[in-house]
């Protein structure tokens, strides 16, 4: 659809097929576009994500996490923060709303093949790395060991639990879970910081693909550990979260130093960007 | 190119040319004490014998009596406004009684523009702005239908203002590409020499004497002074690259109590593209208008994520500014996102002077 002959500022029509509530504040929108062709046509990569709008309201970047392969529905995990998300919370099955995209970089996971895989996640449903995690779990013997940490603040915000409980069953695959403030008793994971696990995580460095997603200082905790470990910091990838509202390097409010984060990221192995990574404003 | 000679009695032959070509003809013109570019009818309406005294944090127009038209440096804007439009609709979405939507693209029609007047560091903007909306990875159609409607007319400065510094920026003070036709304005005519086809067409049909030597000689006079009462400089390329890395330096904290964080640099810098989007809905809610304004790295909410400001402070967002437009516009486009026009420096209400802070950052 980022074809240059065409408007990338217009969206096109979707209708919601079904509403998830995840959590209180997480929800899945499954969407179809109401042109065929484009729903035929679209095309995707885990870690791209679409400009969602809502009637009225606005536009707000947001991550697909359904299967790049799967021609049918296109899936949008949300958390209820903003103006926007709070809006697109009020829709169910059969609302329209509109979506242009996909924009940016996916994770590398073709690059990620016949390697073992690390990912790290913190916060709330960390939509752009599930969608990894369901991408290797349905191709599993394409890659090697599958390493899954995920950190959450309070036990109670762990989504899609039982998904957790039936991955660490799968062969060669480790997981790991942490509520960094409170567990409630019962809570069969770990208490404490996420990046605490990175020592108990068991994969190959020579041989491995990180991929981490949540909060800033969070990722910057865990790429110390991998990087002791040896893991080169081009194996080490983020996905980093700015304000964008054009998505295609145009409107300026993306800039991390010299990257549009909309266009060359919003997926970045750490060595393109750990000079500015972590410094304060920028 | 042959330099021709326009007199300024048949100025207006000119102006009525461009008109009946199909051109809106715009160019300076004082108002609102500034010297604004609108639409103009006959030559009259140039700046004549107006001045600017222009120092940090201060603009003001000179009248005398003097015949000249173009003895001043430039205005507030020129023509960023003519392409990237402050305020535009992109598109308009309605609702159907099913609660269907659709989508209509709003891609302005309007008339072909020739601007007179167009000063070098306004043409290497424009030529830094065609980077970023039409050369970079998306081409953005909004721009695109502005740009292409323009005819450029070039005018050579020969009056650079106490707060420029396009010879140290290297952009002018003579206009070198990018303009249809050039105008150098001599006492009582211009020299006139086209940079395009359409220009040298345009020329052919004026029917004018070619310039003599005398001509010329004057010409390069004015262009020699204007380069040499220039006493700004900015740092070499090498020192601005580094900008980068003095993230730290104790000057940021002295710029930020200064900086009022308004936005006024970003606002009149020709080469600042920042813009946000909304939506803004008609009140019976059949049809909602999606528009884009000019926005700046100064506003809080331009940093802004899910309940997150990234740059709350002055200091940060200074730092932003200065950076991008001297350091990683080097990374984003080959070349400084800075033309050396000294707006930011005038229309600064604090009077704050980047090529000063360069200066103590890069020293």
């Amino acid at each position: 659809m980022n074809n240059s002959a065409i408007n990338n500022y217009l969206p096109h029509e979707v209708e919601v097929v079904e509403r998830v509530q995840e959590t209180p504040s997480i929800f899945t929108l499954k969407m179809q576009f109401t042109d065929q062709k484009i729903q035929q046509e679209y095309r995707f990569l885990p870690g791209q994500f679409n400009m969602m709008y809502l009637y009225g309201v606005g536009e707000v970047p947001i991550s697909i996490v359904s299967d790049p392969q799967d021609d049918n529905l296109l899936e949008h995990t949300i958390r209820d923060v903003g103006r926007v998300t709070h809006g697109l919370s009020q829709l169910k099955a059969g609302d329209r709303l509109g979506v242009r995209g996909p924009y940016g970089r996916g994770w590398p996971l073709s690059v990620a093949e016949g390697k073992d895989v690390i990912l790290v996640t913190g916060g709330l449903g960390c939509a752009p790395l599930v969608s990894v995690i369901n991408y290797v779990v349905r191709r599993r013997e394409l890659f090697e060991r599958l390493v899954i940490l995920q950190g959450v603040k309070h036990s109670d915000d762990l989504i899609w639990r039982e998904q957790y409980e039936k991955w660490q069953e799968l062969p060669n695959t480790q997981v790991m879970v942490a509520a960094s403030e409170t567990a409630k008793p019962g809570w069969p994971w770990y208490s404490g910081h996420v990046t605490n696990l990175l020592d108990k995580a068991v994969f190959n460095t020579d041989n491995a693909i990180a991929m981490m997603c949540g909060p800033e200082p969070m990722m910057l905790a865990a790429i110390e550990p991998l990087r002791l470990q040896g893991m080169m910091e081009e194996n080490i990838w983020l996905s980093m979260e700015r304000n964008m509202q054009c998505a295609v390097g145009h409107c300026g409010h993306c800039q991390f130093g010299e990257k549009f984060v909309c266009k060359q990221g919003p997926v970045f192995p750490y060595s393109e960007i750990k000079e500015l990574f972590g410094v304060k404003g920028f | 190119m042959q330099k021709k000679i326009l007199t300024k009695t048949h100025f207006n032959d000119f102006i009525r040319l461009l008109r009946n070509q199909g051109y809106d003809v715009v160019g300076p013109q004082v108002k609102d004490d500034a010297i604004v570019y609108d639409k103009l009818n006959n030559s009259e309406q140039f700046p004549i014998g107006v001045h600017d005294d222009q120092t940090p944090g201060s603009y003001s127009l000179l009248k005398t009596d003097e015949t000249s038209w173009f003895s001043w440096a430039n205005g507030p804007q020129a023509l960023k406004p003519l392409v990237f439009s402050p305020q535009e609709k992109l598109w308009s979405a309605t609702k159907d009684e099913q609660n269907k939507l659709s989508f209509v693209e709003n891609i302005s029609e309007s008339s072909p523009i020739a601007v007179i007047g167009v000063r070098a560091c306004d043409l290497s903007a424009l030529a830094i702005q065609d980077k970023h909306f039409l050369e970079s990875d998306f081409r953005d159609p909004y721009y695109e239908s502005r740009r292409e409607n323009l005819l450029l007319i070039a005018i050579n400065c020969s009056h650079p203002a106490q707060t420029c510094f396009c010879v140290a920026a290297d952009t002018g003070p003579e206009a070198k590409t990018g303009f249809d036709l050039v105008l150098t304005e001599l006492a009582e005519s211009f020299l006139i020499s086209a940079g395009t086809v359409r220009g040298d067409e345009l020329l052919q049909q004026l029917n004018l004497e070619t310039a003599t030597e005398e001509n010329l000689s004057l010409a390069k006079q004015q262009a020699d002074h204007a380069r040499e009462i220039q006493t700004r400089v900015i740092p070499e390329v090498k020192s601005l690259k580094n900008l980068v890395n003095q993230l730290e330096h104790s000057q940021w904290d002295e710029i930020a109590k200064r900086c009022l964080s308004c936005g006024n640099c970003t606002a009149v810098c020709p080469s600042c593209f920042c813009h946000s989007e909304k939506d803004q809905p008609v009140l019976d809610g059949s049809q909602t208008d999606h528009v884009r304004l000019w926005d700046s790295c100064f506003n809080q909410q331009h940093s802004y994520i899910h309940g997150i400001v990234i740059r709350a402070e002055t200091k940060t967002r200074y730092r932003q500014w200065l950076t991008h437009k001297f350091s990683t516009w080097f990374d984003q486009y080959g070349q400084s996102g800075c033309v050396g026009c000294g707006r930011c420096i005038s229309w600064c209400p604090v009077g704050i002077d980047v090529t000063e802070e360069l200066a103590v950052i890069c020293e």
